[in-house]
């Protein structure tokens, strides 16, 4: 795949031959863990011209995580918007403005009805009525709700949507909110991050994209392939972690070595992502704690833009225990050499002190008694 | 008397028989492995760990070893305490023995120490003694008893060297510190009977400390008086024994009607031992576990048994004949066994660092070096009685090879 | 019967003796924590297990480390390398951790062992253990009821080791000031101060404190308030976590040396007893020896 430069001619769209093209499927496929035959199913389905319809809602955002899918490789950005998906209403990478874009999306919406990927990024101001966040007088509130209302399936990508990100820190003076807590009762897929890796969101589109199905979700609604664990579990500092070995300053020795950030206030502990085996822009140990800044929870309501940054946290679940010695070791047995041996021993002692008995018993000719002479 | 037993001489005939060498040869292969254990340590050739720091070599090798080595302070309670004066012919091997079983108890505890270069500050720095400790008293106590042992059997090596024209040197010594060391033989005849009853009991009370680590049936205030008490018995038994067979291999006068004269008093000690044995363990309410059927209470009868039976045969009438001499001389092992057995539980089987620790078994290293020791004290006792002047009664016709 | 009606008596006057000494064995004086003692409080309801007090109390004393599987660190248990651990009891319901170390016991029985005054409670109540009189005679193992001196069994030149709260470090002979924060190093990293450090009697009234505020959070029982006469080290742990599954011995509240140091004491007290004992032996070895004499009994060793 050659990444165009400003020397590079035009892009072409229709110019992807098959085998780049299949290519990228693959790659698609795998960067979300989903089969081989996933790959081929994308190829079948985009070639048979179902590309499904994707209207992107922004809200109380900073379009970091649009700016982070704008990153990714494997499908790039241009690949999915033009090949795997069809983008119908995004207002950062949307040609169309003003009334005419509303117009685009009102009729995608028509011709889609209960088809189309709702993608909602940013958080929902719900005080004084929502006037925080308008767009063509109409509130944000009441857009989401409208547009998710009607859709095949609806994505909340980032904190934000998730469950209000930053816009909800305290004070919250707009009273903002997340998706899954504004339309309670559809199932709402979160993929809180902030950013939200650009991954998550391609994984969960291109499964619904090709199969028309969803990922498993937790109770919050985040799909478990990427948030089922705690970063602590799946940590490639977790060994120092175990060892003990604490980053104690910035800069100091242990910092310059790896170690654990946990002293530093890592949230890692208590945040649910796939930061540490996933990273960011396809460069290894590119996140938080890879390049030596603690976890901070973005993904985490209660944790992220809500706790201390150098605050450390309770660790609720010890795993895994095996590291850990057990309050007793177990037993050993004594070595049967030695007991044969000593058993041997006084055996043989034993036996002796019978000999001697017999042999001190047997009179001596010269033997005489008391009281004769 | 003396005439009837003859005065001591010494055994004569061939030093290196084919038990001395073997005996020789097992202390040679011993003391190479000792070179061995100081220089690589405890760990690697012990299976002492920190739940059983104390194995084999201080069960056996000093707490019972010392005990055994209570003949002479037996025998000398009989002739200097109670006045018991026909008992003299037997003391000069009881002496011996406890003279050499003392030293290698001594070399027991160097073996097993983990630091020993600093043992000589022991008696030195008395301004350092922690007085709470009970292994103080002991070490200390050990220490001069062994050495007014040797002061006690220095005699019996003048008498040697008095008649010996051919080494001059050894004879003035001997002509010299003969009459000083007699005048000084009741102070410390005084002091190798004052140092035994306190020591052997305190090794008694040291192994309290052990605490909520020994079984209950051990742990008793009444310990150091059944270790005292049990060592007398064991002195008793070990004089019996050790008394009957060497004469026998030596072919001297058996002194049997001596050994059985000392009957009455090793029942008295067995029968004090096995009944306030029994009043504690019913004084303080231990009595559930007696009948448990669990190893300690199988150990508790045992003890009980090897000290009970004994003194019954001692009691019956025909033991105290000739024909049934035997019957002394299995009583007496009984008595040494009950005594050991008392012993070995106290430091080792009743010892219970916690259900998680693994279980001690001494390595066939440790088993070899007790062996060897013995060996060696076997060999020193062997070689002295044929050159010294210990065993009384006319040689036999028929000399041993 | 040889023995005569006056021998009888005197092996009764001996047992008497005995008797009075075994009867008189509590009167030893009960101790009680110095005035400037200090020590540490674990709640075990905080510690997080982090390990954290491992590393500090191996870099703090200069100790090996000790890997027995894939981690480079990870000791099973208290070692003669290893002064404190943590170790996690992963019980069905609850799991929590404990920290393991000396618990500078009031009334030490390795203290009390110790002939030669090595181990000896010093500044601040602080048990500790120099090398200049060690014998290696591990008697303070037997001893110690929590079975805390490790011996150096792979040495040649063993040594005893265990917290001694980095009042001591290791390869000096002083003891010395603790070090430069003024705590030992396990509670100075504690990032949950699940471990501190403190005067001894304000901890005591931390702990009781913790429990009266949270009775839901906690056993109803501190541990080493009174375990064998008082312990310098105090636990707090889960309710439902008893302290036994922690790892830490169900003990009566009489001190170990309490027994045999009480025994001894009344025995020897003054040393009396042995000196008048030998003064009587002496005479009767007197009378014993010039009566044999005079009979014509052999006399002499």
């Amino acid at each position: 795949m050659v990444l165009p430069t400003l020397d590079s001619p035009p892009y072409d769209p229709t110019g992807l031959d098959r085998r780049d093209f299949v290519k990228v499927c693959s790659m698609a496929a795998a960067a979300i863990g989903l089969p081989a035959e996933a790959a081929a199913a994308f190829v079948e389905n985009i070639q048979a011209g179902r590309k499904p319809s994707v209207i992107w809602l922004h809200n109380q955002e900073c379009t970091g995580c649009t700016e982070s899918l704008l990153r990714t490789t494997h499908p790039t950005l241009d690949e999915l918007i033009l090949d795997l998906v069809s983008l119908d209403y995004h207002e950062t990478l949307m040609v169309a403005a003003g009334h005419q874009a509303e117009e685009v999306r009102r009729s995608v919406m028509e011709e889609n009805d209960g088809a189309y990927i709702c993608v909602i990024e940013g958080a929902i101001p719900m005080k004084d009525d929502g006037v925080y966040c308008q767009i063509a007088g109409h509130t944000s509130r009441d857009l989401v709700r409208e547009v998710a209302g009607r859709a095949g399936a609806v994505i909340a990508i980032g904190s934000c949507a998730s469950w209000g990100g930053i816009p909800s820190a305290a004070p919250n003076p707009t009273g903002a909110i997340g998706a899954p807590e504004l339309l309670e009762g559809l199932t709402v897929v979160s993929l809180p991050g902030c950013p939200s890796n650009p991954y998550n969101f391609l994984g969960v589109a291109l499964q619904y994209a090709t199969f028309g199905t969803l990922p498993e979700l937790d109770a919050l609604g985040r799909p478990s392939f990427a948030y089922g664990r705690y970063i602590h579990e799946h940590c490639p500092r977790r060994a120092h972690f175990d060892a003990g070995r604490f980053v104690k300053q910035f800069g100091d020795e242990g910092h310059r070595q790896g170690w654990c950030l946990y002293q530093m206030g890592c949230k890692g502990p208590v945040t649910k992502a796939n930061c540490s085996t996933l990273n960011f822009g396809e460069v290894d140990d590119a996140w938080p704690i890879g390049i030596g800044a603690p976890c901070f929870g973005c993904t985490e309501e209660g944790v992220g833009f809500t706790l201390g940054k150098f605050e450390t946290v309770e660790i609720t679940e010890a795993t895994p225990p095996a590291t850990y010695p057990p309050i007793f070791s177990s037993r050993e047995g004594p070595n049967p050499w030695a007991t044969m041996a000593l058993g041997g021993i006084i055996g043989g002692a034993i036996g002796g002190g019978i000999i001697a008995a017999k042999k001190v018993s047997q009179p001596s000719e010269d033997e005489i008694g008391l009281g004769e002479v | 008397m003396n005439n009837e037993h003859g005065v001591p001489t010494p055994v004569g005939g061939k030093i290196m028989t084919p038990v001395m060498k073997f005996c020789l040869a097992l202390t040679g292969i011993t003391a190479v492995l000792l070179i061995y254990r100081f220089l690589v340590g405890l760990g690697a050739v012990t299976n002492m760990t920190d739940g059983h720091p104390w194995g084999l070599w201080i069960a056996f090798d000093v707490v019972t070893g010392t005990a055994l080595a209570c003949g002479g302070y037996a025998i000398a309670l009989l002739i200097y305490v109670f006045n018991k004066g026909k008992y003299h012919p037997l003391i000069r091997s009881a002496i011996l023995t406890s003279a050499l079983g003392y030293t290698l108890g001594a070399i027991g505890v160097i073996i097993d120490l983990g630091r020993p270069w600093w043992t000589w500050k022991l008696p030195v720095f008395f301004w350092t003694w922690n007085l709470d400790s009970v292994q103080l008293e002991v070490a200390l106590c050990i220490m001069l008893y062994t050495a007014v042992l040797w002061i006690e059997m220095a005699p019996v090596f003048m008498e040697r060297w008095e008649e010996q024209d051919e080494k001059p040197k050894l004879q003035e010594f001997s002509r010299k510190w003969t009459p000083i060391l007699m005048k000084a033989m009741p102070w410390l005849i005084a002091l190798g009977i004052v140092l035994p009853t306190m020591h052997q009991s305190s090794l008694g009370s040291m192994i309290l400390l052990a605490g909520p680590k020994l079984h209950p049936l051990w742990l008793t205030p009444w310990l150091p008086f059944f270790f005292l008490v049990s060592c007398i018995a064991m002195g008793y038994g070990m004089v019996v024994l050790e008394t009957m067979w060497s004469r026998t291999v030596y072919s001297r006068y058996r002194e049997t009607s001596i050994l059985q004269a000392l009957a009455p008093a090793m029942v008295v000690v067995l029968l004090v031992w096995v009944g306030v044995r029994l009043f504690d363990v019913f004084a303080s309410g231990k009595t559930g576990y007696l009948f448990n059927l669990d190893r300690f209470s199988m150990l508790f009868w045992a003890e009980i048994l090897l000290f009970t039976v004994p003194a019954v045969i001692l009691m019956m009438k025909p033991t105290r004949t000739d024909k049934y001499r035997y019957r002394l001389f299995v009583s007496a092992g009984m008595m040494v066994t009950g005594g050991m057995l008392h012993r070995f539980t106290a430091y080792w089987f009743a010892y219970n660092p916690g259900e998680h620790w693994n279980l001690y078994f001494p390595s066939m290293f440790e088993i070899f070096v007790t062996v060897g020791l013995i060996a060696a004290e076997v060999a020193a006792f062997m070689y002295i009685i044929k050159r010294f002047p210990i065993l009384t009664g006319r040689p036999s016709a028929a000399l041993p090879t | 019967m040889d023995i005569s009606r006056r021998g009888a008596l005197k092996v009764a006057a001996f047992g008497a003796a005995t008797v009075a000494g075994a009867r008189k064995a509590e009167a030893r004086e009960k101790k009680t924590a110095p005035a400037d003692a200090t020590g540490m409080l674990y709640d075990a309801t905080l510690c997080i297990g982090c390990k954290a007090c491992v590393a500090a109390c191996r870099d703090a004393n200069d100790l090996e480390l000790e890997a027995h599987s894939v981690l480079y660190d990870d000791p099973q248990d208290l070692t003669a390398n290893t002064c404190n651990i943590i170790k996690f009891y992963d019980g069905e319901d609850q799991q929590s951790f404990v920290k393991q170390q000396c618990m500078h016991c009031i009334d030490p029985a390795c203290a009390a062992a110790c002939m030669m005054g090595s181990f000896q409670k010093r500044q601040n109540g602080i048990v500790t253990w120099k090398p200049e009189r060690c014998i290696g005679c591990r008697y303070c193992q037997v001893a110690c009821p929590f079975n805390i001196p490790k011996f150096e069994w792979d040495s040649a030149v063993p040594a005893m080791v265990k917290c001694q709260m980095c009042l001591a470090k290791a390869g000096t002979t002083e003891a010395g000031q603790l070090n430069e924060v003024g705590q030992p190093a396990c509670t100075e990293v504690c990032p949950r101060q699940a471990v501190i450090y403190g005067p001894y009697q304000e901890l005591k009234a931390e702990a009781l404190r913790r429990i009266a505020e949270e009775p839901d959070r906690y056993e109803d029982h501190v541990y080493g308030l009174e375990e064998v006469g008082g312990t310098q080290v105090l636990y707090l742990t889960a309710r439902g976590v008893s302290f036994q599954k922690l790892g830490l011995p169900e003990l009566g509240t009489e001190p170990v040396p309490a027994l045999p140091v009480g025994l001894q004491h009344t025995i020897y007290k003054g040393f009396v007893a042995p000196v008048a004992v030998y003064g009587i032996v002496a005479g009767l070895v007197w009378r014993a020896r010039r009566q044999q004499d005079d009979a014509g009994e052999e006399v002499g060793a």
